[in-house]
């Protein structure tokens, strides 16, 4: 059995046929070659995988390409604007968020969706909100740096 | 994950005839727990129905005496609704304990009911709350509800459209996670009503269960220290790396007593 899926990505209507078992993630990466979001831990633990889905942040490896049928999905590779990074993107840049990187694409996914809903999160709030994403590079620490001046640049304010 | 064939019914009886008419077919709803089984092959239906298109399963009504909540309602929805947190602030703050952010984006209510693990959270507060499980022809009160491992009184693809939980006075709902997958190694909450205090204990057996010994005492006095000597027998329950039986036991105490605390708070 295959399923014509369409759905906007970054902006962009696509479609394709695909078996019902086809991760979002699968679709992302291997159709659409969309590389920027990863597959960490395949077990919605690491949240390498984490992109938008009509605006939520979800874990795309548990989550089956049918079933974001007629979704709209935000991908890493649809934040920033030509080459001007999004300002969260500019704020991991400038507070050394990222090590390897590997980690990043999910971290700067789900940080937006707290910002969403939270424009100026405390310290304790990102680290709460951070539970569904993992690092194994940086401790954190400016993870969380990056995502509270990342909120502020998004505020307007300078920093 | 192996092949199935994946079907998007848009009412509740196109779900019921292709239950009936699949050779084995899954009901999915947020699917937080069926995917990750599926990929870990430890299920592999023929069919996935997918209950996302159904419309009437997705709301949530509060009058004086109850909060009902349909089966499609997604946690970050409970821990969010200004109303749901109003009426039973417990609740909310359950559901905004499950899993992780993403998680709780998508999984469902009537899901995690459903599939009763014994390590879910909201089975404590089906019981905790008298919950009453609505299917299209039937409700199930939740005493009997929760039988087994992974196992309710639900008939096999039986679909939840909602439970109703009835309003306390107080309640709270105190848990200790495993720091890693955040679901309960034990949870417990504790709901005072005019005719009695329930108290449901989640993650510590096979599925989620009363104290009678803790409801009676605190029926009397309504105190944290009133259930301090009562302990649950570690004979039945879970153990595994995580935490002892023994350990278990000992922690159903310990959050039981914070969870009248908190509840006393309010």
């Amino acid at each position: 059995m295959t399923i014509t899926v369409s759905m906007s990505v970054n902006g962009k209507q696509v479609a394709a046929d695909v078996e019902p078992r086809t991760l979002l993630v699968q679709y992302l990466r291997e159709n659409l070659r969309l590389t920027g979001t990863h597959v960490g831990c395949d077990t919605s633990q690491c949240g390498a995988c984490v992109v938008h889905v009509n605006g939520e942040s979800l874990k795309s490896c548990t989550l089956l390409a049918v079933q974001a049928q007629g979704a709209d999905v935000t991908t890493v590779e649809g934040l920033a604007n030509g080459d001007e990074l999004h300002p969260m993107q500019e704020a991991f840049r400038q507070n050394h968020g990222l090590q390897c990187g590997f980690c990043t694409p999910g971290m700067l996914m789900s940080a937006l969706d707290l910002v969403k809903n939270n424009p100026d999160p405390s310290d304790r709030e990102v680290r709460e909100w951070l539970e569904g994403n993992l690092c194994r590079c940086t401790g954190y620490q400016n993870i969380v740096k990056s995502i509270i001046a990342g909120a502020a640049s998004m505020r307007g304010e300078h920093v | 994950m192996y092949e199935f064939n994946y079907h998007r019914p848009e009412s509740l009886e196109a779900a019921a005839a292709l239950i009936e008419n699949g050779d084995d077919p899954k009901i999915v709803a947020g699917g937080m727990t069926l995917l990750p089984t599926m990929k870990q092959r430890l299920a592999a239906p023929s069919d996935l129905i997918d209950l996302a298109g159904v419309g009437g399963l997705g709301g949530v009504s509060v009058d004086a005496q109850s909060v009902t909540i349909g089966a499609m309602v997604r946690h970050v929805e409970v821990e969010r609704s200004a109303e749901i947190r109003a009426a039973i602030p417990a609740l909310s703050e359950l559901a905004g304990l499950i899993g992780d952010p993403q998680v709780r984006n998508r999984g469902t209510m009537g899901g995690s009911v459903v599939n009763a693990d014994p390590a879910a959270d909201y089975p404590a507060a089906v019981l905790a709350l008298k919950g009453t499980v609505v299917t299209p022809t039937r409700e199930i009160a939740a005493d009997a509800f929760f039988v087994e491992l992974f196992e309710t009184a639900l008939e096999e693809n039986e679909l939840l459209t909602a439970v109703r939980f009835a309003r306390p006075q107080y309640a709270a709902y105190m848990k200790f996670p495993n720091p890693a997958s955040r679901y309960a190694v034990v949870g417990v909450m504790v709901a005072q009503f005019d005719d009695g205090v329930r108290v449901a204990v989640t993650g510590a057996g096979p599925c989620a269960f009363r104290v009678p010994a803790m409801e009676v005492a605190l029926d009397k006095d309504f105190d944290a220290s009133a259930i301090e000597g009562i302990s649950v027998d570690d004979d039945n329950l879970n153990a595994d790396i995580h935490a002892s039986a023994e350990y278990r036991a000992h922690l159903v105490g310990v959050m039981a007593r914070r969870a009248v605390t908190a509840a006393k708070g309010r």
